[in-house]
């Protein structure tokens, strides 16, 4: 068997529930934040730098970095590592400073 | 989420208010309120622990949590007397509650906001507060830091242990200090294949104070434990070398490692590439003690070269009614961090320091100082950098800009770099950049602790309302 983190806890943590990642679902384990969710995926990228336009993701995973930052449910700005990630969560790749809604 | 935000005190004003559920913090509240006081105990996140006893939520069902933690029944322990305490009504424990700033007194007040997303906020009151903020990593940048899949060591530490999540199947593993071997080995346990360690120092640094390692036999058993699981994963760990750049367009794919030199340049002709998916990476860590600094409290500079809280014998910062324990004291570990907490907690108390807790202080804290300059960034790591380097994560300031500020237009410290390049000025207010900003401003001679006037990010109607009374 191969060894996973879930195995080595011993974790039985109850079917995944789902959040939608830029219109493609996600599943998320109940008590996962919503960057983990993504990584237990394979994505480690949901976010667009300001001036080089470069992908970024969960960098620190304690909140510290910023680093993760993507729109949650319309809210731009949302640190991804510490927000848990919820049934139905609709997240989206947040570009630039997240405003870009507002832009002129 | 609150709507009708109330800027008066929550909660009558405590005995005690300890900010931090880590190590120090657990420990200090549960001796204080063993000794009668009352006392409230806040944290950012959303479940006591720390960093080092960072664990999975409930909801992820984990029946053996202590795979991924050594002395487990410690936290579980301090978790038992924390339940008691709160049940009895000795401690309040407010989670998700980031203090972001305090107000000095008679009575302290300190500002939090609140909620899993930082929306709501509230103010507590208290006669002494009990700093136990801990610490975060210290980056140095390389080529390619920013790909995704480069994540600190720490973070995937505490990814693993709270969301059961790894950032890829093979994972390297580099830096400088005791965290690479702790991240190395639980990567490894819980399935990455870790191809390398790459320690950036030279761990004969503590060859030099004999005397010092012979009076902390378990730090002796703890790096043989690590060293033997590792081992046992089949990893090797490099000393004097390093990741110099990380490779891919959209994620890391690979990184160029290198042999280092004692100034931590890079040998020529040493290089070498390693294929990976990801990249854990830091050089050690740096104390969270804004909310003190920002009040004037006193600092010293510790041996690696990090600025940390001083404290006296009884762990009182130079503040009135300011005391401080574990890493807000200079990195040292989660067993120092417990024994400051509950030596603070006592002297709160008015009791008098028990002498063994005195003495296993002590010969921790030398531990910790000789591992502090064991570790210390040599010299010349920046040779590894290149001008179009990002050293400012958030404001995407490239290495170029800081030398120019500090060749061309007369920049001779961290802030003027700061307010000539943007560098610190993003997001994480230079948590990220500012070690790596000061070193290239001459590391050594410089400076006292960063500046930072909110130690998170408030929404601007809470900065505008009146604070009452
Ligand atoms: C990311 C990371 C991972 C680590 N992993 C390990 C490891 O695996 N093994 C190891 O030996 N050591 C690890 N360490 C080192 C670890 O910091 C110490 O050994 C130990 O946890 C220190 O205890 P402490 O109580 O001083 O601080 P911490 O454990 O860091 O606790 C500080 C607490 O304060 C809270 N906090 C911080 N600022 C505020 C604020 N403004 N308001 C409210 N709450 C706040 C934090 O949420 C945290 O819970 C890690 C450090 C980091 C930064
Ligand atoms: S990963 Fe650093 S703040 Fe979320």
């Amino acid at each position: 068997m191969r060894r996973t983190p879930a195995a080595l806890v011993e974790a039985d943590p109850g079917p995944a529930h789902t959040i939608e990642f830029d219109g493609r679902p996600v599943p998320a384990l109940a008590g996962q934040s919503i960057a983990a969710a993504l990584w237990a995926h394979g994505i480690l990228a949901w976010r667009t730098t300001r001036v080089g336009g470069r992908p970024r993701g969960a960098f620190c995973g304690i909140g510290a970095c910023f680093d993760c930052l993507a729109t949650v449910n319309g809210r731009p700005n949302q640190r991804t590592c510490l927000l848990p990630a919820e049934p139905g969560d609709l997240v989206t790749t947040q570009e630039g400073h997240g405003h870009a809604d507002l832009a002129v | 989420m609150s709507s009708g935000r109330p800027r008066r005190l929550l909660h009558p004003p405590y005995d005690l208010a300890v900010i931090g559920a880590g190590p120090a913090g657990l420990a200090g509240v549960v001796a204080a309120a063993d000794r009668g006081l009352r006392c409230v105990l806040l944290d950012a996140g959303a479940r006591a622990g720390g960093q080092y006893y960072r664990h999975p939520a409930p909801e992820l069902g984990a029946a053996r949590p202590d795979r991924l933690h050594h002395h487990w029944s410690v936290f579980t322990g301090l978790a038992e007397r924390l339940a008691e305490h709160v049940a009895a009504g000795r401690i309040v424990h407010l989670v998700h509650h980031h203090v972001w700033t305090a107000e000095a007194g008679a009575e302290w007040r300190l500002h939090a906001a609140t909620g899993a997303d930082s929306s709501g906020s509230a103010v507590i009151g208290a006669r002494a507060v009990l700093l136990a903020t801990g610490a975060y990593e210290r980056q140095l940048p390389f080529p390619g830091w920013t790909l995704p899949g480069v994540v600190t060591a720490g973070g995937a530490q505490a990814m693993l242990k709270a969301g059961l999540v790894l950032p890829g199947r093979r994972v390297v593993v580099a830096g400088s200090g005791p965290l690479l071997l702790a991240a190395a080995v639980s990567l490894a346990a819980a399935g990455a294949e870790v191809p390398a360690v790459l320690e950036a120092g030279d761990y004969l640094g503590y060859a030099r104070r004999p005397g010092v390692l012979g009076a902390v036999p378990g730090k002796l058993v703890e790096g043989a434990v690590h060293g033997a699981a590792l081992a046992r994963h089949g990893v090797r760990l490099h000393r004097s070398s390093a990741v110099v750049e990380a490779h891919g367009t959209d994620r890391v794919t690979g990184v160029t490692v290198a042999r280092l030199d004692a100034r931590w340049r890079p040998v020529p002709g040493t290089e070498r590439r390693i294929a990976c998916d990801a990249l854990a990476v830091g050089h050690g860590l740096v104390p969270q003690i804004e909310l003190a600094t920002e009040l004037g409290a006193a600092t010293r500079t510790v041996p690696d070269g990090t600025v940390a809280l001083r404290v006296d014998r009884r762990q009182r910062t130079s503040l009135p009614g300011l005391w401080a324990a574990g890493e807000t004291c200079g990195v040292g570990g989660a067993e120092l961090a417990i024994a400051e907490g509950e030596l603070a907690a006592r002297a709160i108390a008015g009791a008098a320091p028990s002498r063994s807790l005195l003495s296993r202080r002590r010969r921790l804290r030398e531990f910790a100082e000789l591992m502090a300059a064991a570790h210390r960034p040599g010299l010349d790591w920046s040779a590894w950098l290149r001008p179009e380097t990002e050293v400012c994560r958030c404001e995407e300031v490239p290495v170029a800009a800081v030398r120019e500020a500090l060749d061309e237009l007369g920049a001779s410290d961290a802030r003027t770099v700061k307010l000539l390049t943007r560098a610190g000025m993003g997001w994480c207010q230079g948590r990220m950049c500012g070690p790596a900003v000061a070193e290239l401003c001459g590391g050594g001679q410089q400076r006292g602790a960063d500046s930072r006037p909110l130690s998170c990010p408030v929404l601007l109607g809470e900065l505008a309302e009146p604070l009452d009374g």
